[in-house]
């Protein structure tokens, strides 16, 4: 039997890092099932951790095309997202080590969550039907909502978990009733077939474009873009600070990645129809993401509304529609990701007597108490505010240019007028760790936290050494989307 | 015509089902007409010539779904009335709403039809000659066993969370412990006891009860504390 399409046979090696992944994840929950019941996570962890490592190289290996019949595809894009995704989990992964013992959460089934979700961003950075990116979207959240709630004894987490799932669930409606009207208006669900539906349709009927509308609504809410950023402060808050740091990384990235593919790729055509919108939403989230953090005073509330103006500012360069900008939405990400995990790895840091701190009043004279940590974090505040020696500033850089490459002036006007607001909060916190009077010392802090706190510190200062290959990469992962 | 009559027949008793289910004021009534209804319902698609879908229907969900949905509602103590409520109160509010979701329903079936030229792809599988449950076993199974398998790992996830979240170590749950019920002696259960004529046991101490770990859940038979078995037992040989 050949396809309808001509699409290509089944191509299954395409898979293979997915495929590992998966049987790596099972193989896991076999030996954590079957390990003594107090026995710590760390032999899964480490496991987990060497899957990641492994799952890796296949990416950089895999051919590049499509299977599965179309289901399925391969292309510089994904592998640019899949390395960030992987790499975001494994230090995620790594910094909840010592967080999860301390807090009694250590069991073996956090690492296996961990990563059946990346198995979801994975799929998801592949996607190459709208079953696909659901498929994809569904697992990767439902293991996240099950890690929110897995201090289940404390309520915070409890209400994190059911909020988020609640919500999520609602989002998830909204983008399913979009791709149905994409179905039912265009005959297919497959990027490649509504491509060519979408080139010769002349006058395009408004329900598609309704359709459209609820798939972008329902990714915007996985991202946490303004309208659709409720959820985002509670579960940032409620949620294991290690749980956080994943959730604040690699599922955001892969969100982004779903958009870029599906926006730029069979959408491409309709960008006079959406544009507006995405726009409107880019404009919204990034003025939140300034205003509403600046009265905050836990820092995980903090770094969820800067989350927020992230997205805000990555989401101007899918607004522009053009390689230019796809290409610095794809920096960004990259600057992001290592930001964030730097900053949680600093956050997970904050402990005294083994008990967990999240206030931002909390760090007060870190700078005479520990001052590398406060140094590490002053790094990646700056760095998140967009200062320019710092990783945060090329990111910011690249796509206000191809805003105003692109005459949207109004988007690279707000961006640079919010990113100085940003700069306020961003400062408070430096303010706080240097100029206070100090609070008594943090507990000593791990190794591997340490660890995770100055490679990313390192990356984020010194950016500007790795930033010609990265720019090369997310250059060449952007035209495939345009090709 | 006799497609006809039982076309009318089984919606028109989907529709009486349908109604019933939300109107009925016993809970488990509700989930019974649920079930009557989900038969109609495979009948329909049966008429339709979806006898994949019937047969999936009947057997998933009148099969599992529902009787699962008549444990709930039978084990929980919920009491509907009070959820009931309400019902007079927002029924205003309830009616407005189905009235704008009817008025944007037909305004999108009304604007609904197919790109003319894009050319049918997977959705419509393969030959015509293929019945239809071959042909969405052809679907599922071989082109999009990649998403079907996908689908399978969504249920492991959620199948994990539902142990993580809920599963507890409770110290009172009498579970089997097979080496203690190994180490268990005669002696610690049995006695025996040369009785008289008329003789009672309770006038020799009693029977004594398991005083081990086996028995430190298991027998809550008596009253009196173990110390006092011990006691017993001495007096008792």
């Amino acid at each position: 039997m050949n396809g309808a399409l001509g699409s290509p046979m089944i191509n299954w090696t395409l898979a293979l890092p997915e495929i590992v992944l998966s049987v790596c994840g099972l193989l896991i929950l076999l030996f954590g099932v079957l390990q003594k019941k107090d026995a710590p996570a760390l032999a899964c962890t480490v496991l987990a951790l060497l899957a990641f490592l492994l799952t890796a190289v296949l990416v950089i290996a895999a051919p590049s095309g499509t299977g599965y019949r179309a289901t399925f595809v391969n292309d510089g894009f994904a592998r640019f997202m899949k390395i960030l995704s992987l790499v975001g989990a494994a230090f995620a992964l790594l910094m909840s080590l010592d967080y999860n013992v301390r807090q009694k959460v250590d069991r073996f089934e956090f690492p296996v969550l961990v990563l059946f979700s990346t198995v979801g961003t994975l799929v998801m950075a592949s996607s190459g039907n709208l079953m696909t990116l659901y498929v994809g979207l569904e697992l990767q959240s439902l293991a996240i909502y099950i890690l929110c709630a897995f201090a289940r004894d404390e309520l915070t987490s409890a209400e994190a978990g059911l909020k988020y799932f609640v919500l999520g669930s609602l989002a998830s409606g909204l983008l399913l009733y979009g791709v149905s009207l994409v179905y039912g208006f265009a005959g297919t669900m497959e990027y490649g077939g509504l491509r060519t539906a979408l080139i010769g349709g002349g006058a395009v009927p408004a329900g598609l474009v309704i359709g459209i509308v609820f798939v972008f609504v329902g990714l915007a809410f996985k991202l946490s873009a303004a309208p659709f950023h409720m959820w985002t402060p509670d579960v940032y808050q409620g949620a294991p600070t290690s749980v956080t740091a994943f959730l604040a990384g690699a599922p955001k990235v892969a969100a982004f990645a779903l958009l870029l593919r599906v926006m730029s790729g069979p959408f491409g055509h309709l960008t006079t129809q959406w544009q507006l919108l995405v726009e409107l939403v880019a404009i919204c989230t990034m003025v939140l993401g300034a205003l509403a953090a600046i009265p905050q005073t836990n820092i995980k509330r903090l770094m969820a509304y800067s989350s927020i103006g992230h997205m805000g500012y990555a989401m101007i360069g899918l607004a522009v529609g053009t390689p230019e900008g796809v290409r610095g939405t794809l920096v960004y990400l990259a600057t992001y990701l290592f930001m964030t995990v730097g900053v949680f790895s600093c956050i997970l840091a904050m402990h005294r007597q083994g008990r967990p701190l999240d206030r931002i009043a909390d760090l007060s004279g870190l700078s005479r108490t520990n001052p590398l940590l406060a140094l590490a974090m002053a790094v990646f505040m700056f760095s998140m505010a967009g200062v320019p020696p710092l990783s945060g500033f090329f990111g910011k850089l690249l796509v206000f240019a191809a805003a105003v490459q692109s005459g949207l002036w109004t988007l690279a006007v707000v961006g640079i007028v919010t990113s100085v607001v940003g700069l306020y909060y961003y400062w408070r916190v430096v303010k706080v760790m240097y100029l206070d009077a100090p609070a008594p010392a943090f507990d000593r802090n791990t190794r591997t936290l340490s660890f995770v706190t100055g490679a990313m510190g390192l990356v984020t200062a010194l950016f500007l050494l790795v930033l010609g290959p990265v720019v090369g990469a997310a250059q060449a992962a952007a035209a495939v989307l345009f090709r | 015509m006799i497609t006809e009559i039982a076309f009318y027949l089984f919606a028109f008793v989907l529709v009486l089902s349908g109604v019933m289910v939300v109107s009925a004021r016993n809970p488990v009534h509700s989930v019974l007409f649920l079930i009557l209804g989900f038969f109609n319902a495979a009948g329909l698609f049966l008429i339709a010539g979806a006898e994949f879908l019937a047969m999936i229907l009947v057997i998933v969900y009148v099969g599992a779904v529902a009787v699962l949905f008549l444990f709930v509602v039978m084990m929980l103590d919920v009491n509907f009335d009070q959820l009931r409520e309400g019902l007079q109160r927002y029924a205003p509010v309830g009616l407005a709403v189905g009235v704008a979701l009817l008025a944007e329903l037909i305004f999108a079936v009304g604007g609904f039809h197919l790109v003319p030229i894009v050319t049918p792809t997977a959705a419509a599988p393969g030959a015509p000659v293929l019945g239809n449950t071959a042909a969405l076993g052809q679907l599922i199974y071989t082109h999009y066993v990649l998403l079907f398998q996908l689908c399978g790992l969504v249920l492991l996830v959620a199948m994990i969370g539902a142990i993580v979240l809920t599963l507890r170590e409770r110290p009172s749950a009498r579970r089997q412990d097979v080496s203690l019920q190994h180490l268990r002696q005669p002696a610690d259960t049995i006695q025996l006891m040369t009785l008289g004529l008329n003789a009672s046991v309770d006038e020799l101490g009693g029977f004594i009860r398991p005083r081990d770990g086996y028995g430190a859940v298991a027998a809550h038979g008596t009253n009196r504390a173990p110390e006092q078995h011990q006691t017993d037992h001495h007096h008792g040989t």
